[in-house]
């Protein structure tokens, strides 16, 4: 039995369906990631396992409980909250023993509690302190000391790392997947952040307008995206559409229309389509001055119209003959030079049947 | 520019003058050797001896200070709620209901209170007026609660259920305590208000009961001797006093409550 299980739940806000017949089961110690752009219902969700927000239909469940009657207070779930939430009034210790009174832990085992909560997110030595006299990245240890104070059955993280700045974003989502494992207790995580779901999470929920799109773990979501929404949302993917002209030995061709006949492997379980579209990375296209040996699956010339240095990669856009645009990507330390191309330079495309991925409509 | 700059301030000068002017002449002749209010004759504390014998006016001032703590004290726990309610339920029907008093007229107040009172066979007295005061003081502490309220985030108080909380202990634990510079501003502000109110008290008071402004009513109905102004004086005083306190203790205390 999964430890959450989210039953056909639907949530509408006046005539916007936040949560559409949403379905989804969350394992004990699991990373759980909520993906998706804003809007699409994920913190609706969050406010809904938390019990701040109730299901127009559907069920939630909790070690097989259904949690409809069960106030926010009664639930063995902690938020950790996008602005952290720390009671200005009350010092570290005053927020982290907070859960701990209204548990009525008693006192003589509260301040060991306290402090092994401290530990946990490493943040020993400033019980005194009030939230106002802590960095945003300190603020977000003690919130999650404050929820991890009681060991609840599972954490809900609200885009915990939106409101830091990068390199420290970085380090904390380090520490993130350290606590996760330490402690063992389920997170469930909610960003917009494509990144920082794929490095964090066990499996991921890719939602779109109040629907899953995809649920499954970060390589799979990357590598084999089930929708164009998934595809175009995490990483950067060209997507070219069309109708299926050819279909054989699990290799579909789908004309595209400014660009031509593009090739693709597919699965072999794959049922037939008439439409679909092809997603391929830009870090899979090979972009090169001259053709490419052989006879590859797939080949395109084009001009580079942009290009976007990165430092670590430069991206470029192609234009072909046809007028489709093709990203390609390229990692600097292939050569000594910064760039390979530049702007106007004409250049040759190509990429095999198993670097695609195949979308069917 | 330099003209108009002098006129303005000629003008300013003007209205401050017109303002406490009239106060300073209180005060000053408050400590005036003589009957009249009419020449300076020499410093003296006379008036604030013959006050503090005066029996009806000491009743009168122990029965405002009674009104006024038990009308603030009533109208601060009712006015807190009220302004807990109009932020949380966002009836636009609320806010008028529970601010209105304060934009009627005090003598339609007093007037319809008296005649209520009457109807309901109510006996007129310290009872009566501290009804009404509660009544009209309500409305002032719901606005600086609300107003307090409005500058609270919303999360702190989802976060004190989220920790297990009930609603009523994440409101004693966490929402309260923010709020507190508000409900004591508001506690201040309606014992000001009551303490000094004429006209609502005046309806309401009935024949046997005096309050401080309506013993000195009275009393310059004869005449006006520095008795009044030594009782003015004091009583301009202790309504300075309250408002310094809650202008202090607001802005103290918001600064530390409220993260930068």
């Amino acid at each position: 039995m999964a430890l959450l299980d989210i039953q056909r739940v639907t949530r509408r806000f006046g005539d916007f369906t936040a949560i559409d017949d949403v379905s989804l089961a969350i394992e004990a110690g699991e990373f759980f990631t909520l993906l998706g752009p804003s809007g699409c219902g994920k913190t609706t969700l969050l406010r809904m396992i938390a019990g701040f927000d109730l299901p127009d239909a559907g069920r939630i469940l909790l070690n097989g409980k259904d949690l409809a009657d069960t106030p926010p207070e009664r639930r063995p779930v902690r938020t950790v909250f996008q602005s952290y939430a720390l009671f200005p009034h009350m010092t570290v210790e005053g927020n982290v023993a907070f859960p701990l009174e209204m548990a009525r832990v008693p006192a003589s085992e509260r301040k060991a509690r306290i402090e092994g909560a401290l530990e946990d997110v490493r943040l020993q030595g400033f019980n005194k302190r009030y939230p106002h006299e802590l960095s945003g990245g300190q603020r977000q240890r003690v919130a999650i000391a404050r929820a991890l104070v009681t060991h609840p059955a599972m954490l809900l993280l609200d885009e915990p790392l939106a409101a830091l700045d990068a390199k420290l974003r970085e380090d904390l989502s380090i520490e993130l997947i350290n606590l996760q494992k330490e402690v063992g207790i389920a997170f469930v995580y909610v960003t917009h952040d494509q990144s920082e779901a794929l490095a964090l999470s066990h499996r991921i929920a890719v939602m779109n307008r109040g629907r899953v799109e995809q649920l499954d773990e970060p390589s799979k979501i990357y590598g084999f995206p089930r929708t164009a929404f998934v595809a175009d949302f995490i990483g950067h993917c060209n997507l070219f559409g069309g109708p299926v002209a050819n279909r054989a030995n699990d290799v579909v061709t789908v004309d595209v229309a400014d660009l031509g006949p593009v090739r693709v492997g597919v699965a072999a379980g794959i049922a037939n389509a008439a439409k679909g579209t092809v997603a391929i990375r830009p870090e899979k296209i090979r972009i090169a001055a001259s053709a490419p040996e052989g006879t590859p699956d797939n080949h395109f010339r084009g001009t580079v119209e942009d290009l976007l240095y990165m430092g670590d990669v430069t991206v470029y856009r192609v234009s072909t003959p046809g007028g489709a645009k093709v990203e390609a990507l390229l990692a600097n330390s292939q050569s000594g030079r910064a760039k390979f191309f530049e702007v106007g330079d004409a250049v040759e495309m190509s990429w095999p049947v198993g670097a695609g991925h195949f979308i069917p409509e | 520019m330099r003209r108009r700059s002098a006129w303005l301030y000629a003008a300013a000068l003007c209205a401050y003058a017109f303002l406490y002017v009239p106060l300073a002449i209180v005060v000053l002749y408050s400590f005036n050797d003589s009957r009249l209010n009419a020449e300076w004759v020499g410093f003296t504390l006379a008036w604030y001896k013959t006050l503090f014998a005066d029996d009806q006016m000491i009743t009168a001032a122990g029965n405002s200070l009674l009104i006024g703590i038990v009308a603030s004290f009533v109208s601060t726990v009712l006015g807190t709620l009220a302004g807990v309610a109009m932020h949380r339920y966002r009836l636009r029907v609320l806010p008028i209901l529970i601010v209105a008093p304060i934009a009627i007229p005090e003598i339609l107040t007093g007037v319809s209170l008296l005649i209520f009172f009457v109807m309901l066979n109510f006996t007129l007295g310290l009872g009566s007026v501290a009804l009404a005061h509660i009544a009209f003081c309500i409305g002032f502490v719901a606005i600086v609660v609300r107003a307090r309220l409005a500058g609270m985030d919303e999360t702190l108080t989802e976060a004190a259920r989220d920790c297990g909380a009930t609603p009523s202990q994440a409101f004693r634990r966490v929402t309260l305590p923010l709020i507190m510079p508000g409900v004591v501003a508001g506690a201040l502000m309606a014992f000001t208000l009551s303490i000094d109110d004429f006209v609502i008290t005046f309806f309401t008071a009935g024949a046997g009961t005096v309050t401080l402004p309506l013993q000195i009513y009275s009393m310059i109905k004869i005449s006006v001797t520095p008795e009044v102004n030594a009782v003015s004086t004091l009583l301009m005083l202790l309504t300075l006093l309250l408002i310094v306190v809650a202008a202090k203790i607001s802005p103290t205390l918001l600064r530390t409550a409220r993260e930068p």
